[in-house]
């Protein structure tokens, strides 16, 4: 197929009214205005304790959350086994093949079930070098990585502290709490 | 050949060829690059026809034929890939995996792996089976010093039986059982400890038998491979080099992952045996000398080459100048360019310098008429055509060195990549009392050991797969040696420390590679008249002496 060259002419259409100025300067001061006026007026109803909507206010991070999406990718952790305390990770390498950053370090051993066969002695992620693909969790065959704990607030002091190594990341787990506000999350507009 | 083999007409897929008469439609079709699948055929075992999977059609012939036992027939058409093969392949890929556990997330073998490289080319991908896998045996047992039997995973091609059957004759496996309890087992009381048992692992198609000693290590797709040949005897078998450096957290921080046999009909076939594969362990020991070292007066202490090679150029013409006499005692496991630098280096900067030899090491004169040899050095052969062995009746040996250093007669002596202090019972008892009466001790070698403490100085010498070269074998094979990773900190490839040495003491050699020095040596040496290092190739040349 031969390239093709579409125009567009995405500049606006402005009528008369429009294009004097004046009138699209207050309506803009009007709008700004209504928003301080009626959030102003909520806040001192709520601050009285008289029952109104709550104002628009800033999102008192960390302490408050905005509702995440369930599909977001969050802070990784391992999973444990359902009947014992063992983790699910078989230490196959899948996740460390598949990653993009080279981020995964694994070390495995013999497992002292020979059902299971293999564990992972050694698991570490270095979440400074992490992309947050979500390819590890794709690709592991047990289920054991997963990305949905909810947790975001990721840092340290130092290159080392972003070294998150297996207890760490058993230890972590899915927290619910962040993802409540989800429907509302979904209905906002933006 | 004496006689001209027959040749005979088949059509294979349409294409006309000419193929020796007597060969099997499956050589047949490899010798012109059709490759059928197939797991239970080796050509260095026996047929067994038991996978089933090299299913091909031939015409006039109602029923589908193995390609691995039916041999070629004038005028024969054969098809490899029409509807009715394909389908069989499919079928008998369904049946292999009936019964497969596939857990190839934990199975060593992924990535390297028959079932999964055939599925993916010819599998159903679609399963048709709702029952119940047949679970066998046990999971990963120890049959022997270095193989893991898994029988689950087993698909009975019957390759391990074969390969203990009819190469070192040990008959340590066989099947058990019929249909699908079938399995294959070490027979009650034996062990899968012959000498060869490990060729069992590369045999396998699946993840069956696996070794001992690579098991959980690494993933074999994180490995790289170079072609090399084993030093570990003077038969210098064919291998394949695995190793890993980009994961170096993996295999316990070493580099050399595993060794595999390499083909190669002139030397060892498809095997080698297990003290080869598995005795590559001093490449990434913690004893490895990775940098020079030097004792003036006290204790061995870190010094840069340059520092190192002087201290040694300026004690060793010293010693040369005075009454007494400097000595070398030369080891067969330096490649040929190493050895033919160090004679050149001798002849022209320390002329007059005793050269022993000795092809003595730690390892246990083990041989058998397979492969194995008594003589454990890769090169002794190359030593020789180089007179620098005692076949050359200038050169003494380690004892008449041992009675001249105890009566005080040497005034320097380097030792080369040999341990006369540690061990009293090859070399002769007193090395350690002997060496005290030597003012100055050169050591060059790889790993440190009792006789390099003693020494002044410590030149560290690169390990094998470390760097490139050439050894003779036994029969007077030159092959490549070939480095697949930089030699440990600050070590040096045989030729270019010598090379340095030799600068030290006041030469110029100007060598970049040990191609350069090999292709002096071709020109200088009678044995090695005529070879370059460009044509020596992946198999070897024999030399012409």
């Amino acid at each position: 197929m031969a390239i093709t060259v579409k125009k567009i002419d995405a500049s606006p259409k402005m009528n008369l009214l429009e294009r004097t100025y004046l009138r699209e300067i207050l309506r803009g001061l009007w709008i700004t205005n209504r928003h301080f006026v009626v959030n102003l007026t909520r806040h001192i109803l709520n601050l009285f304790r008289i029952k109104a909507k709550p104002g628009a206010v800033t999102i008192q991070y960390p302490e408050q959350h905005r509702g995440y999406h369930k599909r977001l990718r969050t802070a990784h952790y391992l999973a444990h086994r359902e009947n014992d305390d063992g983790p699910r990770c078989v230490g196959c390498m899948m996740c460390e093949t598949i990653c993009p950053a080279k981020c995964i370090y694994i070390v495995p051993t013999e497992h002292p079930d020979p059902n299971v066969e293999k564990q992972a002695v050694k698991f570490t992620i270095d979440m400074g070098r992490c992309v947050y693909c979500g390819f590890c969790v794709e690709a592991c065959p047990e289920d054991a990585i997963r990305m949905d704990s909810g947790r975001l607030d990721i840092c340290s002091y130092s290159r080392e502290g972003m070294l998150w190594d297996m207890d760490r990341l058993l230890a972590n787990h899915h927290d619910p709490a962040p993802y409540k506000d989800e429907e509302k999350w979904l209905d906002e507009e933006f | 050949m004496s006689e001209e083999r027959k040749m005979v007409k088949v059509t294979i897929d349409g294409n006309q060829y000419e193929v020796p008469a007597g060969t099997t439609i499956l050589e047949a079709a490899k010798s012109v690059g059709i490759e059928i699948p197939h797991y239970c055929y080796h050509p260095g075992l026996s047929i067994a026809g038991a996978c089933r999977m090299c299913l091909i059609e031939v015409e006039k012939v109602p029923k589908l034929q193995i390609a691995c036992y039916m041999t070629v027939g004038d005028e024969m058409v054969i098809y490899t890939t029409n509807e009715r093969v394909k389908r069989a392949r499919k079928a008998m890929l369904e049946f292999h995996l009936v019964n497969h556990p596939l857990d190839c997330p934990v199975c060593d073998q992924a990535g390297e792996c028959g079932l999964q490289n055939y599925y993916m080319l010819h599998g159903l991908y679609i399963s048709r089976v709702r029952e119940n896998k047949v679970k066998k045996g046990k999971k990963a047992t120890q049959i022997g010093p270095h193989v893991m039997l898994d029988q689950e995973r087993c698909i009975l091609c019957s390759r391990c039986v074969r390969f203990c059957n009819e190469i070192p004759k040990t008959s340590e496996l066989g099947m058990f059982n019929r249909g699908d309890r079938e399995v294959v087992d070490i027979f009650p009381g034996r062990e899968l400890n012959n000498p060869y048992s490990a060729n069992v692992i590369n045999l396998c198609p699946v993840g069956a038998l696996l070794s001992k000693e690579f098991r959980f290590k690494t993933r074999v797709w994180y490995l790289e491979t170079v072609k090399s040949v084993c030093m570990r005897c003077s038969r210098a078998c064919n291998i394949l080099i695995d190793y890993n450096i980009r994961r170096p957290w993996k295999n316990d921080g070493r580099r050399l992952s595993r060794l595999r046999p390499r083909y190669n009909a002139q030397v060892n076939d498809w095997w080698i045996c297990d003290e080869g594969r598995f005795g590559f362990d001093f490449v990434d020991a913690a004893d490895r000398l990775t940098v020079p070292l030097s004792a003036a007066g006290g204790a061995q202490a870190h010094s840069g080459w340059e520092a190192a090679l002087e201290t040694a150029a300026a004690r060793l013409r010293q010693a040369a100048s005075e009454i007494g006499d400097v000595a070398v005692l030369v080891s067969p496991r330096l490649a040929n360019e190493a050895l033919y630098l160090l004679k050149r280096v001798l002849a022209e900067q320390l002329p007059g310098t005793s050269v022993a030899f000795s092809s003595l090491n730690e390892h246990e004169p083990t041989q058998d008429d397979i492969l194995r040899k008594a003589d454990k050095n890769p090169n002794t052969t190359g030593a020789e055509f180089l007179s620098l062995t005692t076949a050359n009746a200038e050169v003494k040996d380690h004892a008449y060195l041992l009675q001249t250093a105890k009566k005080g007669n040497l005034s320097a002596l380097i030792v080369i990549a040999h341990n006369p202090v540690g061990l009293p019972e090859l070399y002769g008892r007193g090395w350690s009392e002997a060496l005290d009466k030597v003012p100055f001790k050169v050591f060059i070698g790889t790993n440190e050991n009792e006789t390099s403490r003693k020494a002044d100085v410590v030149l560290p010498l690169a390990a094998f797969a470390e760097y490139d070269g050439t050894v003779t074998n036994f029969a007077g094979r030159v092959q490549l040696l070939r480095r697949a990773f930089d030699p440990l900190g600050e070590a040096l490839a045989g030729w270019e420390l010598l090379r340095r040495l030799g600068n030290a003491l006041g030469g110029e050699y100007d060598f970049g590679s040990a191609g350069e020095v090999f292709d002096e040596l071709a020109q200088k040496e009678d044995k090695f008249a005529g070879l370059s290092y460009g044509d020596i190739g992946e198999l070897g040349v024999k030399v012409n002496g």
